[in-house]
């Protein structure tokens, strides 16, 4: 049976390495089961880190799925005639297994922190050295996402603010800036195809930034549990081209003052 | 259980004459010897094995058919909605699941059940340092039970905040139906928890400091009780932070503090009460026990691991020192990394960089044990038992768990992939296909020891096999759910255009998991059938090294062992040249003229 055992080991790896080749792979039987369409400037930098590390722990994966395999095999009680080889260790192999995974975690570390920083500290700013203000305000609340934009006087949280429900409208090719709080209880701002996630916690302003590439309507997903509705806390990411973003904007700001009634009040 | 080994677990004064009430109690309810605690343990977290695992199937049925009536039991269990689970009730599914297999299963049946069963008999003691506070241990989680039992009955039947718990939802009564009094049960009964194992980690440090054998030096201990140690260590160390932070959160509920609950909260158009406090102070807090919590859960299995790869390997264990070490170093940095829990969570960024560095860091010690135990089982005779087969497939899921991990410790990767399906795939790599397949074989293993009876080797490869098979079948298709983003804790993710067309996926998921869940009884005929049928045993039916094999099986009652155990070696000196027998017990004198080597380990 150790012949069974052995091979049941090696499918890990072949099996487990398949399976990724599948999603990896276009048209595959696994077709879209992976990394979704990114629409983001930064997003490329994320994902060849997860496929960096992919290769390099995959790597791994094979070599001692292959090595269990192999000693499975070779050192079957049954099969084997040699003597056991009666050893306690070698130090030699000690210090170049510790080294060698040391050497390339840190590697990994380090050459991960610039995405990391660029994503959560370096805020964005304009030519002059300023900050670069909100385009808009996002609230969480169980259970749906409150989106509030500048009116004519172009402050955020003043009378003439323009208040949507459920969609974000971006303009493309720009640098945009988020304000994100919460009303309640933790939320998390989770835009799957730009690469952006950031729990919104209460009692703090959070901000965040991104540029999008792509025109089109992309989901906003609540990722951090916010109550028994958690999973409908569904919002609209809808990227549009700079024109179109402002007649969209023109013409809420004209519905919204012919209804002006409902305003504030729209829960 | 034969009827001999009922009378040698019986105190003194049991013998002769009947069985009187007074002395069932003694030694089966209110016992004070380490093997009938040990036994309590093991069999109660295995009946809440099966309650977290048909908890499990609940998530996994949502996740398939969401809003469709479940067939058979869905009428009974979920009348209200016609059969069908609702988004409240899906909340509690997984908050109890993670709950009842973390709290009620994982760590009590590593420190409890094999803790208390292993430590005494390994270290070659007659029990543990303070029996009474051995037994309290185990008695200390009954209220535990209560009050999660209270927690499931109060309305709306369950808590429902995630078993992390997280304020404002937790904190706040107004934000969720389950955070009413469900919740304050919860918290109780989780902290009671916690206050059972503080009981048993000074017992466990203690006895392992103070009561080892003649001869036996602290590196002559099996890699299993230095699992259990640092494990001991750990607790002691972290638990009182959860013990504080739960009280906290008690106090905020019950009479608003307001430690964790900001200034001027309304949720669900209901005033939060109290103020001025930090919802991130809590997931410090929590996770400052948590994390070790990670490593409680692991230790003592990656030593049963160690000690079964060597005997079946027949080879001394591979770097026994560095293994020592690695288990150290795992628990040391255990303590620095909290903080990856939290990259996402608007804890400081620059913060996070820290964190990110010293959980990559983390990930050495454990690759440094996974190289060891592969060197255990080069060059070795291995004897494919099913305990063995178990250990072995320790090492190959612990892979996969382990590297998953990386992925999330990079902190710009883990923007991406935070509180999504591959998370899950993660921990459940870790502790489900590593941890709980790491006990299955201990079980298996140490079953001979406990009742004096083997269990049948080809039932036991049927369910390893079987097992092995759905469980990957299972957990692995989930890293791919992570890659596309799909995230944890939704009742219907479908809605979202990003992951509609995943539900083919988790159906084949769920059908995986309710193949797993069914396997188990064989593994539950098995054990039952032999604990009584069984065919008996010697000491040793392992050819194993470690003193509990000194000793006769099961042990005799308060003492242990029949001739008091003196220890010559280490525990993995298999194939030793010096005897002519390929194993060569921590007990047996040297032959003549052969000195005592000082440190072979």
């Amino acid at each position: 049976m150790g012949r069974f055992w052995s091979l049941l080991f090696l499918l890990v790896p072949v099996l487990g390495v398949a399976v990724f080749v599948f999603a990896v792979v276009p048209g595959g039987v696994f077709d879209n089961h992976w990394l979704p369409e990114d629409i983001s400037q930064h997003g490329k930098v994320i994902d060849d880190l997860f496929m960096f590390i992919l290769y390099l722990t995959g790597a791994i994966f094979i070599g001692t799925g292959a090595a269990l395999f192999w000693f499975c095999w070779k050192y079957d009680a049954e099969k084997n005639p040699e003597p056991v080889k009666y050893s306690h260790g070698s130090h030699t192999l000690e210090i170049i297994w510790s080294i060698l995974p040391a050497a390339t975690l840190l590697f990994i570390s380090i050459s991960q922190m610039d995405a990391w920083a660029e994503n959560k500290m370096a805020y964005p700013t304009k030519a002059n050295g300023e900050k670069k203000p909100a385009l808009a305000l996002v609230t969480g609340r169980q259970f749906g996402w409150r989106i509030q934009y500048a009116g004519p006087d172009e402050v955020i949280g003043t009378e003439d603010d323009l208040h949507v429900v459920n969609e974000l409208h971006i303009p493309v090719n720009e640098e945009i800036v988020l304000r994100i709080q919460t009303e309640d209880v933790l939320h998390s701002f989770f835009l799957p195809n730009v690469r952006i996630k950031q729990d919104v916690v209460p009692g703090m302003q959070q901000h965040l930034w991104f540029q999008t590439k792509k025109t089109g309507t992309y989901d906003i997903v609540c990722a951090e549990l916010c109550g028994w509705g958690h999973y409908k806390m569904r919002g609209r990411l809808i990227v549009e081209s700079e024109d179109d973003f402002k007649a969209w904007y023109a013409s809420a700001v004209q519905e919204q003052n012919r209804t002006s009634l409902n305003a504030d009040s729209d829960d | 259980m034969s009827t001999s080994s009922a009378a040698s677990h019986g105190h003194g004064h049991g013998h002769g004459g009947g069985m009187s009430l007074g002395h069932f109690i003694s030694t089966y309810v209110f016992s004070k010897d380490h093997k009938m605690i040990g036994l309590q343990f093991l069999f109660t977290t295995l009946l809440w094995f099966i309650v977290g695992g048909l908890l499990a199937l609940g998530i996994r049925w949502q996740l398939a058919y969401p809003w469709d009536d479940m067939p058979v039991i869905g009428g009974r269990l979920f009348s209200a909605e016609g059969g069908q689970i609702s988004p409240e009730f899906y909340t509690t599914l997984f908050t109890m699941h993670a709950t009842v297999m973390i709290f009620f299963v994982i760590i009590p049946i590593l420190s409890g059940a094999f803790g208390n069963y292993l430590i005494p008999l390994m270290i070659g003691a007659d029990d543990m340092a303070f029996p009474t506070l051995n037994m309290l241990s185990y008695w200390f989680l009954w209220p535990a039970f209560i009050c999660i039992g209270i927690s499931f009955l109060s309305p709306p039947h369950g808590a429902g905040d995630g078993w992390t718990s997280y304020p404002p939802l937790s904190s706040v009564e107004s934000a969720a139906p389950a955070s009413g009094m469900p919740q304050t049960w919860w918290l109780i009964g989780v902290t009671l928890v916690g206050i059972s194992s503080m009981m048993g980690s000074v017992n466990y440090m203690t006895t392992i400091i103070q009561m080892r054998a003649p001869g036996l030096s602290m590196f002559r201990l099996p890699l299993t009780i230095w699992g259990m140690f640092i494990t001991a260590i750990l607790q002691a160390f972290a638990l009182p932070v959860l013990t504080a932070g739960g009280f906290m959160q008690v106090l905020d509920r019950v009479i608003g503090t307001g430690f964790f609950v900001p200034e001027g909260l309304v949720v669900n158009n209901a005033d939060a009460l109290s103020g001025g406090g930090q919802p991130l102070l809590w997931q410090h807090l929590f996770w400052f026990y948590s994390h070790p919590a990670v490593y409680i859960m692991i230790l003592p299995a990656m030593g049963m691991v160690s000690d079964i790869l060597s005997c079946f390997a027949r080879k001394p264990i591979f770097g026994y020192k560095p293994m020592v070490y690695s288990i150290s170093g795992i628990a040391g940095l255990g303590f620095i990394v909290w903080g990856h829990h939290m990259f996402v969570s608007g804890m400081n960024p620059m913060l996070g960089m820290t964190f990110m560095v010293s959980t990559m860091m983390i990930a050495l010690p454990s690759a440094v044990k996974v190289f060891n135990w592969l060197g255990t089982i080069w060059g070795g005779k291995i004897e494919f038992t099913t305990p063995m087969l178990f250990a072995l497939s320790f090492i190959s899921m612990f892979v996969i768990g382990g590297l998953s991990g990386i992925f999330m410790a990079a902190t710009s990767v883990d923007i991406f992939i935070h509180d999504t399906y591959y998370i899950v795939a993660h921990f459940h790599y870790v502790l489900f296909c590593g941890t709980a397949m790491a006990v299955l074989g201990a079980i298996y293993f140490w079953f001979p020891k406990m009742f004096g009876r083997s269990m049948n080797e080809t039932a036991g490869k049927w369910h390893f096999f079987l097992t092995f098979v759905f469980m990957n079948g299972t957990f692995y298709l989930m890293h791919l759910l992570g890659a596309v983003g799909f995230p944890r804790r939704l009742a219907d993710p479908y809605h979202y255009e990003t992951f509609k067309h995943l539900q083919p996926m988790n159906q084949f998921i769920t059908w995986c998991a309710i193949g797993m869940v069914a396997v188990q009884i064989i593994f539950a005929i098995n054990f039952f059938y032999s604990i009584f049928y069984g065919p008996k045993v010697g000491r040793n039916p392992w050819r194993a090294n470690g003193l509990e094999w000194f000793a006769p099986s099961p042990p005799v009652g308060h003492g242990n062992f029949d001739a008091q155990p003196i220890v010559y070696r280490g525990p993995y000196e298999y194939g030793s040249p010096e005897v002519d027998t390929d194993f060569y017990p921590q007990t047996q004198p040297p032959p003549d003229g052969v000195q005592p080597s000082d440190d072979s380990h």
